[in-house]
């Protein structure tokens, strides 16, 4: 893309804080509808606006700012784009914008963050009136060289026609004289009824490349007279580096220098990645690993079990009538204590940056979830100005939420600038990857439900112990205290609320931070509060002797959009009539990031500890659906992610480290413990909500709640490795 | 220095001989489509054929791979024409980042080889590779596709 743009006149510009990009960063968000100077794509190409180049061939460039990491985004935003437009689709191709070019030009782009499952959600309204203010322009310019009202005129796939007079031309063909006009103050969107490009489970952009060793991932990054580098972080969370023998490695074949990054980490350059390795196990390192090498999974859990006392403090996050009295009035109560573990993202790609530092300009090329994070990131590191420094984004092997995080490109600039002029990538091995992750929290959870004498739910205390996310990484967010994300999927209102009305409820959270880093995980608190909810459900149903779905069903009278999806799922899966022999069901439902899911699954257990999954099925709610194909990939994608974090995940904290080092001890299903995911789409319209990520949250439970009916054993605490059950 | 026929052609490679073989391909031969998982053999990213026959990369040496005839991802394709494979993973749409798919691809290469068509079973036997996205389902489909044909 041109670098050099011209300023633009005629923007609402809108200054908009945002701790994304760094203090000290003053920018605003311009929207990108067009303007009198034309701004050309670095093949010449004319912009009609930020968001649509149209080439003379009538190839359209569509930007994308968020990130594609397999969730298929891409693709659906340039669908999005595509149906406002009116182009032709099979002339379609996308380019990633860089946030250097984006601050240049005030945030034309927008966020560029690529968590929350907000892809789509939060950039649709932008992004399709970006196409469609590019179609009126476009529109324009034919009628403008015709002489004729624009109103005349219709396109079709990029053909402009105008049928009094019988002419035609095409978008390529008005694209430099569209690109000169004012754009139009407002545009009217269509309805999604409409649509016909989104809303069409179309293939991916993307996938050519991925078939044939072509695409290019952070790891992949070739640049001339590049070195790799090989790092080593302290392994206990929170502990520097004391000291390390270079003279052991000197000579060494391929290394190149040795260097300390931060006050925690050592790193070996050399000419591959291969010999950096090697010389860097051979590297004696001495650790000052300080207080935090005391901790253990089993302090941690001591702690965090002190959290479920009452007498502690906790933040209530949802609050109906009096559960204490309620409780203590109570016909019957039952009571469960659950727990879940650390969680590493595991992505197939480990973490890598290729970064090269020169004294006037720093560039970093890697795969990030969020651009403008990694670009406030590499100006801190490298120390320079924003017009010196920017990020080229490439295809994630993976993110889950873990490169959202810019650890690792801070690292990989603090070498290169060990280095300037030479450009240096840094690769994690997957043990450094594994045991220097940013976690899924640890929590455990205790609930008490009371009964009438009728067998009524009439109270719910639902005490969460344990860490807060937004504690350690995004402290302006907590409100007094409170980390309102802990009460993702048991929360009052919102994108997460709970789908159950109970007249004394209290949802609190005594929040316990130990020094084990967390971060955003696929799915992030909704995992494992719908696990809690969601099994002691089922937990509540069977003490009031009745059907878990019809439990369920008397309590959700005032979120019919919750129970919509959960009676989709009972239906397809058949909940009314008898599983074959020797197969039992389990069901749950959540909401989460905007969404309504719900998820039931068929199994079979032998042994009492062999689990076959013989059948999965999921609904899902978002509002609208762009691609239903991707939609179904991100609920059975959700299901593989979430069934592996219960059967195999689950990391383990000895001496303040991470105990699980790689796969062989971190595992992940195979294609012959999954079964297919039937999905079922009840998209209802009128919000906008995210498909990456909810349906995480009732996986685990479905099938926890299925072994309970086939076992009648109750599994109360994640990873099922630890307790012997495993997949038949 | 090492001898490695790599996609029918020769290279002498400046590595040591119990350089894992999926470094030398990625670092010295240059060819990145091979990708490093776990480098302990568990998750099947650098699936390579070696003699035709699927195996993980980043387990076995230059030494071991010398004389053999080794196919990455890029020698897959016979020309400009894709593999039937490779077809049948852009009509079915299967990978998602598409990071594991490179070896995905060759490992299922390798058993449509040694069996065209594949029963579940059989698929759930040789297909061993980690796949976090979860694109196991699309990828059964395509190889019942392909088998079909």
């Amino acid at each position: 893309m041109n670098k050099h743009v011209s300023p633009r006149m005629n923007r609402r510009a809108f200054v908009i804080g945002t701790a994304a990009v760094g203090a000290g960063l003053a920018i605003g968000l311009d929207l990108p509808f067009g303007g009198p100077a034309v701004v050309r794509a670095a093949d010449g190409s004319p912009e009609v606006n930020a968001w649509v180049v149209v080439r003379p061939d009538d190839t359209v460039v569509i930007r994308i700012a968020r990130s594609e990491m397999g969730q298929g985004s891409l693709t659906g935003l340039a669908q999005l784009v595509a149906e406002e437009l009116e182009c032709d689709w099979s002339k379609v191709t996308t380019e990633y914008p860089t946030p250097g070019q984006s601050v240049a030009r005030k945030r034309v782009w927008g966020d560029f963050s690529t968590g929350g499952s907000r892809g789509i959600r939060s950039s649709q309204d932008y992004v399709r009136k970006g196409g469609a203010t590019a179609r009126v322009m476009l529109i324009q310019a034919a009628a403008d060289a015709w002489k004729v009202p624009a109103s005349e005129c219709t396109v079709d796939k990029g053909v402009i026609t105008h049928k009094a007079s019988g002419r035609t031309t095409t978008y390529g063909k008005v694209a430099e004289a569209a690109a000169k006009l004012t754009p139009p103050a407002d545009v009217k969107l269509k309805d999604p009824k409409d649509w016909t490009i989104a809303g069409k489970g179309l293939l991916r952009l993307d996938t050519a490349d991925k078939t044939t060793g072509a695409m290019v991932y952070g790891i992949d990054i070739k640049l001339p007279g590049m070195l790799n580098a090989a790092i080593k972080d302290c392994p206990v969370f929170g502990g520097k580096l004391k000291s390390y023998d270079e003279a052991k490695i000197t000579g060494m074949k391929g290394v190149k220098k040795v260097v300390k990054v931060g006050d925690s980490a050592v790193a070996v350059v050399a000419d591959t990645w291969w010999h950096a390795k090697t010389a860097l196990e051979a590297l004696p390192i001495v650790w000052d690993e300080g207080d935090n090498a005391k901790v253990s999974s089993e302090t941690i859990a001591k702690w965090l079990a002190e959290g479920l006392d009452d007498a502690q403090p906790a933040y209530v996050g949802n609050k109906n009538g009096d559960v204490k009295a309620a409780i203590a009035g109570a016909a019957k109560k039952i009571e469960a204590v659950y727990n879940y573990p650390y969680q590493n993202h595991a992505t197939m790609e480990p973490m890598n940056a290729t970064a090269l530092y020169t004294a006037d300009k720093c560039e970093v090329w890697c795969g990030t979830q969020n651009g403008e994070a990694a670009f406030a990131a590499v100006l801190e590191a490298s120390g320079l100005p924003a017009e010196k420094c920017d990020v080229h984004k490439v295809m994630l092997g993976g993110g889950f939420g873990r490169r959202g995080m810019t650890d690792y490109i801070r690292q990989a600039v603090a070498i290169a600038k060990q280095m300037p002029g030479t450009p240096v990538k840094l690769l994690w091995s997957r043990e450094e990857d594994m045991t220097h992750g940013r976690y899924h929290p640890v929590t455990q959870c205790k609930m008490t439900g009371a009964f009438d004498a009728d067998n009524n739910l009439v109270a719910l205390h639902y005490r969460l112990s344990g860490q807060s996310i937004l504690f350690s990484l995004r402290p302006e967010a907590l409100q007094n205290g409170m980390d309102p994300a802990a009460f993702q999927g048991v929360a009052q209102s919102g994108e997460a609320a709970l789908g159950y009305s109970v007249p004394n409820l209290l949802i609190e959270h005594s929040m316990r931070n130990p020094h084990v880093p967390p971060g955003f995980w696929r799915g992030v608190n909704v995992n494992h509060n719908a696990i809690y909810m969601e099994c002691f459900m089922d937990e509540l149903a069977h003490a009031a002797g009745q059907d878990p779905l019809e439990f369920r069903r008397k309590l959700m009278g005032k979120n019919p959009k919750h129970l919509a999806v959960l009676n989709a799922v009972a239906e397809k899966i058949g909940w009314t009539t008898p599983a074959p022999q020797g197969v039992y069901r389990g069901i749950a439902q959540v909401m989460g990031y905007g969404s309504y899911v719900a998820g039931a699954a068929e199994i079979s257990v032998t042994d009492g500890n062999k689990i076959k999954v013989h059948r999965i099925v999921a609904s899902t709610d978002p509002g609208y659906v762009v691609n239903p194909a991707q939609v179904e990939r991100q609920i059975a994608g959700s299901f593989v992610y979430g069934l592996s974090a219960l059967f195999y995940g689950g990391c383990t904290v000895k001496d303040g480290k991470i105990e699980q080092t790689n796969f062989d001890t971190f595992n992940s299903m195979r294609i012959n413990e999954m079964p297919k995911v039937e999905s079922v789409m009840v998209p209802s319209g009128g919000f906008w909500g995210g498909v990456g990520e909810p349906t995480i949250g009732v996986a685990a439970p479905a099938v926890l709640n299925a072994y309970f009916a086939a076992t009648g054993k109750r599994i109360r605490s994640v990873p099922l490795r630890d307790q012997n059950i495993t997949f038949a | 220095m090492a001898n490695l026929t790599i996609n029918g052609k020769s290279f002498t490679l400046d590595v040591e001989p119990d350089t894992p073989l999926l470094w030398a391909i990625r670092e010295n031969a240059g060819l990145t489509g091979t990708k490093y998982g776990c480098g302990i053999a568990q998750c099947g990213a650098c699936t390579v054929h070696m003699d035709g026959v699927a195996i993980r990369s980043c387990g076995i040496s230059v030494a071991e791979a010398e004389g053999k005839k080794i196919t990455t991802i890029e020698g897959l394709a016979s020309g400009s024409t894709l593999h039937k494979v490779q077809q049948a993973w852009i009509a079915k749409d299967v990978p998602q980042c598409g990071y594991c798919q490179s070896g995905m691809i060759m490992a299922v290469a390798a058993l449509l080889n040694e069996k065209p068509k594949p029963t579940d079973a059989d698929i759930d036997e040789a297909i061993t590779n980690i796949c976090r996205c979860g694109t196991f389902q699309q990828v059964r489909e395509a190889i019942h596709t392909i088998a079909s044909a």
